[in-house]
C-alpha cells in the first residue's frame, strides 16, 4: 500500500502547495516548525479541510476536492499516534487499547492484542489508567492503541518531541519495529534529524509549505540544500555492522573498506545499523592528521563542494565507509584548496556520535 | 413526619415531585445546549447563550408572566398543547415548568464549564480510531463531565426547590395543585397563628438544601477521581 498526497493551502504567511508519494516503511515529514508538517497530516487525517487536493491511499480516495469527496476522519481507517498520546483518562490501558477495536471492519486484517502488547512491552501495564504511566509507557500505550484499530495507515505527529532524550531512546526501538513488521505506509512528522536517520525509509524535506527534496535518507540528509530544513540537519548516513565490543569502553563498526569507533552501543556482534554522522562533528585536513585525539580518521577524496549563502560550505568527501559530509567554512575550503577529486582526510570524534543517532536494524 | 401538618407534608411533597421532574426533563435539554454553546460555532450563538441566561437576570414575576402569556390557556402554546390535552396553567405541571426554566441557566453554566474542561483532542483522539462523534460524546465527553452533569443537575434541584416568583405568577399558589413549599411559606405568613407551620417548612427547605449540596459534593467527588483515574 502507499499514501498519496497533494494539498494546496493558504495559511497564514505560508502557502502550502505540494505534492508526494509514500511508500510502505516510514515517510518522514521533516522540517522547521512553521514548515507545514502538522498540516500536511491533519489534512490526511481529516482534522483539517484544505482548500484543494487530493490524499489517497493506493486507490481509495480519502479526499479530492476536484470531485467534491471527503470522508470523515473516523472513516478513514488511521492510526494516528499524537505527541501527547492523547490516551482516555477515564480508561483503563486495557480499554484504552480495545477504543479502536469496536470499529474496525469484521474480518480486517488486524494484529491480535496478545502480539501487540507482548511487542510493546505493556503487559503489566493492562489494568492501569493513563494517569498511573510514565511519559514513555503512555507513548507505547497509544502506538497499541492505533495499531489495534487495524489502520491501513499510521500517522504519527512528532511523537517522541515530549519526551526526554532516555524515553526517547527507549521509544525509537518500538517505531523500528513498527517500521519493519507492519505492510501498511506510516507518515511520520519530526523535526529531530537522528530521528529522520535512523527511522526513515524516505524523507519528504519541507520548507515554507514547499517539498524542498523528496528521497531515501541519506540521500536527503546529505544534501546540502536541506540545510534551510535545519544546518544540523546535514550528515551523512552510513550502513555499518557491529564488528566487536571493546574492554575500554568503545564499539568497532565495520563501515564498508573502513573503521569506525564510538563509545558503547548495546548492539549485538554482526548487527546491522545505520548511524549519523552530523556534518558539523566533522573536520576535514589535506594532510594525514598526526597526534590527534580524534579515533576515527578517514581518508578519501573530494567529491562535491556546496556554498551557500552564509560562510559555510558543505564537503562531500568519497571514503571506504561511505560518503561522509563535512561542513567547514568558505575561508578553510580556500585555504586548504579542497576541489574535486582532491585527496583528504575526514575527521571525525568519537564522542560526537551519539547513541540516538545510531539505528537499530536496517530496513531492506 | 408527625410534627408536620398535612398541608404542610403536601406542599413538600409537591414541591419534591415538581423538582424532580423539572431537572430530570430538563437534564438531555440542558447537556445538548452547554455542549453546542461550548463546541459549536453558529449563528445565533450569543442569542442562544442570551436566552438560556435570560432568567437569571430578569424579574422572576416578569419570567412568571411571559409563561403565563405564552402556556397559558390563551397564550399560543397552552393553546397548542390543550389540542393534545396538555393543560400547564395553574398545575403541577405548569410549576415544574416555571422551575426547570428559573434553574435551567445554573444547569447549563455548570456543565459548560464542565464541557470546556474536556480537551477537545480527545475527541479528535476518538474520531482517528474510528469513533463517530455521537459514539465519541457516549464513550469520551459524557464520561468526563460526569460530575459537572451531577453538579449541575443538583444545583438545578434545589434551585427548583426555592423558586418562587415565576411560580406564584403562572400557575399562582392552589394548595394541593401548585402550592410548592416557598408558596406555602408565603401563604402561612400571610394567616394569623401561621408561623409556626412557615417555620416548620422553613427548617425542611434548609434540611433539604443542605442535603442537595452535600451529596452533589460527595458524589461529584467521587466521580471525578474515578475519572481522573487516580
Amino acid at each position: 500500500m502507499s499514501l498519496s498526497v497533494r494539498l494546496q493551502q493558504q495559511l497564514p504567511g505560508i502557502a502550502l502547495d505540494l505534492e508526494f508519494e509514500a511508500p510502505p516503511g516510514v515517510t518522514v515529514l521533516f522540517g522547521r516548525s512553521g514548515a507545514g508538517k502538522t498540516t500536511v497530516i491533519n489534512a490526511v487525517a481529516g482534522l483539517l479541510r484544505p482548500q484543494a487536493g487530493r490524499v489517497a491511499v493506493d486507490d481509495w480516495v480519502l479526499f479530492d476536492t476536484d470531485q467534491g469527496s471527503w470522508l470523515p476522519t473516523h472513516r478513514r481507517r488511521l492510526g494516528y499516534i499524537f505527541q501527547e498520546g492523547r490516551l482516555f483518562p477515564h480508561l483503563s490501558v486495557r480499554q484504552n487499547l480495545a477504543y479502536g477495536r469496536w470499529f474496525a471492519p469484521r474480518g480486517a486484517q488486524r494484529e491480535s492484542q496478545d502480539r501487540v502488547v507482548e511487542m510493546l512491552g505493556i503487559g503489566h501495564l493492562l489494568n492501569r489508567r493513563p494517569a498511573m504511566l510514565s511519559g514513555g509507557e503512555k507513548q507505547r500505550v497509544a502506538i497499541g492503541r492505533a495499531l489495534l484499530a487495524a489502520p491501513r495507515l499510521i500517522l504519527a505527529d512528532e511523537p517522541l518531541a515530549a519526551l526526554d532524550e532516555a524515553r526517547k531512546a527507549e521509544i525509537l526501538p518500538y517505531f523500528e519495529r513498527l517500521r519493519d513488521e507492519v505492510s501498511v505506509p506510516i507518515l511520520y512528522v519530526t523535526h529531530s534529524a537522528a530521528e529522520v536517520a535512523r527511522l526513515a525509509t524516505s524523507v519528504v524535506a519541507l520548507q515554507d509549505g514547499k517539498v524542498l527534496r523528496h528521497g531515501p535518507a541519506s540521500d536527503v540528509l546529505a544534501d546540502p540544500s536541506v540545510a534551510p530544513a535545519g544546518v544540523r540537519a546535514v550528515g551523512a548516513v552510513l550502513q555499518v555492522q557491529v564488528a566487536q565490543h571493546h574492554a575500554d569502553g568503545l564499539t568497532e563498526l565495520r563501515a564498508g573498506d573502513a573503521r569506525l569507533f564510538l563509545p558503547r552501543i548495546p548492539h549485538q556482534v554482526g548487527e546491522h545499523l545505520r548511524i549519523r554522522i552530523p556534518a558539523q562533528e566533522v573536520i576535514l585536513s589535506n594532510k594525514p592528521p598526526e597526534g590527534l585525539s580524534a579515533l576515527n580518521i578517514l581518508s578519501g577524496t573530494v567529491e562535491a563542494v556546496r556554498a551557500g549563502e552564509g560562510p559555510g560550505a558543505i564537503v562531500s568527501v568519497k571514503t571506504p565507509a561511505g560518503v561522509v559530509l563535512a561542513r567547514v567554512t568558505r575561508r578553510s575550503v580556500e585555504a586548504l584548496g579542497l576541489e574535486l577529486g582532491q585527496p583528504c582526510h575526514a575527521v571525525i570524534k568519537t564522542v560526537a556520535l551519539a547513541p540516538q543517532d545510531v539505528g537499530g536494524r536496517v530496513a531492506t | 413526619m408527625g410534627w408536620l401538618g398535612p398541608a404542610e407534608l403536601e406542599a413538600l411533597r409537591l414541591s419534591l415531585r415538581v423538582s424532580i421532574w423539572a431537572t430530570l426533563v430538563s437534564l438531555p435539554l440542558g447537556i445538548f445546549v452547554a455542549y453546542a454553546l461550548a463546541r459549536w460555532r453558529f449563528p445565533g450563538r450569543q442569542l442562544l447563550n442570551g436566552l438560556v441566561h435570560l432568567p437569571l437576570i430578569l424579574p422572576p414575576v416578569v419570567t412568571g408572566y411571559l409563561l403565563l402569556l405564552t402556556f397559558g390557556i390563551q397564550g399560543p402554546l397552552g393553546r397548542f398543547l390543550a389540542e393534545f390535552g396538555i393543560v400547564v396553567a395553574f398545575r403541577w405541571t405548569g410549576a415544574a415548568l416555571a422551575a426547570g426554566i428559573m434553574a435551567f441557566p445554573l444547569m447549563v453554566r455548570a456543565i459548560r464549564l464542565s464541557i470546556e474542561a474536556v480537551d477537545p483532542k480527545l475527541e479528535q483522539a476518538g474520531a482517528t480510531l474510528g469513533a463517530s462523534r455521537m459514539f465519541v460524546f457516549a464513550t469520551v465527553t459524557l464520561p468526563l463531565i460526569l460530575p459537572g452533569i451531577i453538579a449541575g443537575a443538583i444545583l438545578a434541584f434545589a434551585k427548583a426547590m426555592g423558586e418562587f416568583g415565576a411560580t406564584i405568577t403562572f400557575v399562582s399558589n392552589i394548595p394541593g395543585q401548585t402550592q410548592t413549599l416557598p408558596s406555602a411559606v408565603y401563604s402561612f405568613l400571610q394567616v394569623p397563628g401561621g408561623e409556626p407551620a412557615a417555620l416548620r417548612l422553613v427548617i425542611i427547605s434548609v434540611i433539604v438544601a443542605m442535603t442537595a449540596l452535600l451529596l452533589s459534593e460527595y458524589v461529584g467527588r467521587r466521580v471525578a477521581r474515578r475519572v481522573a483515574g487516580t
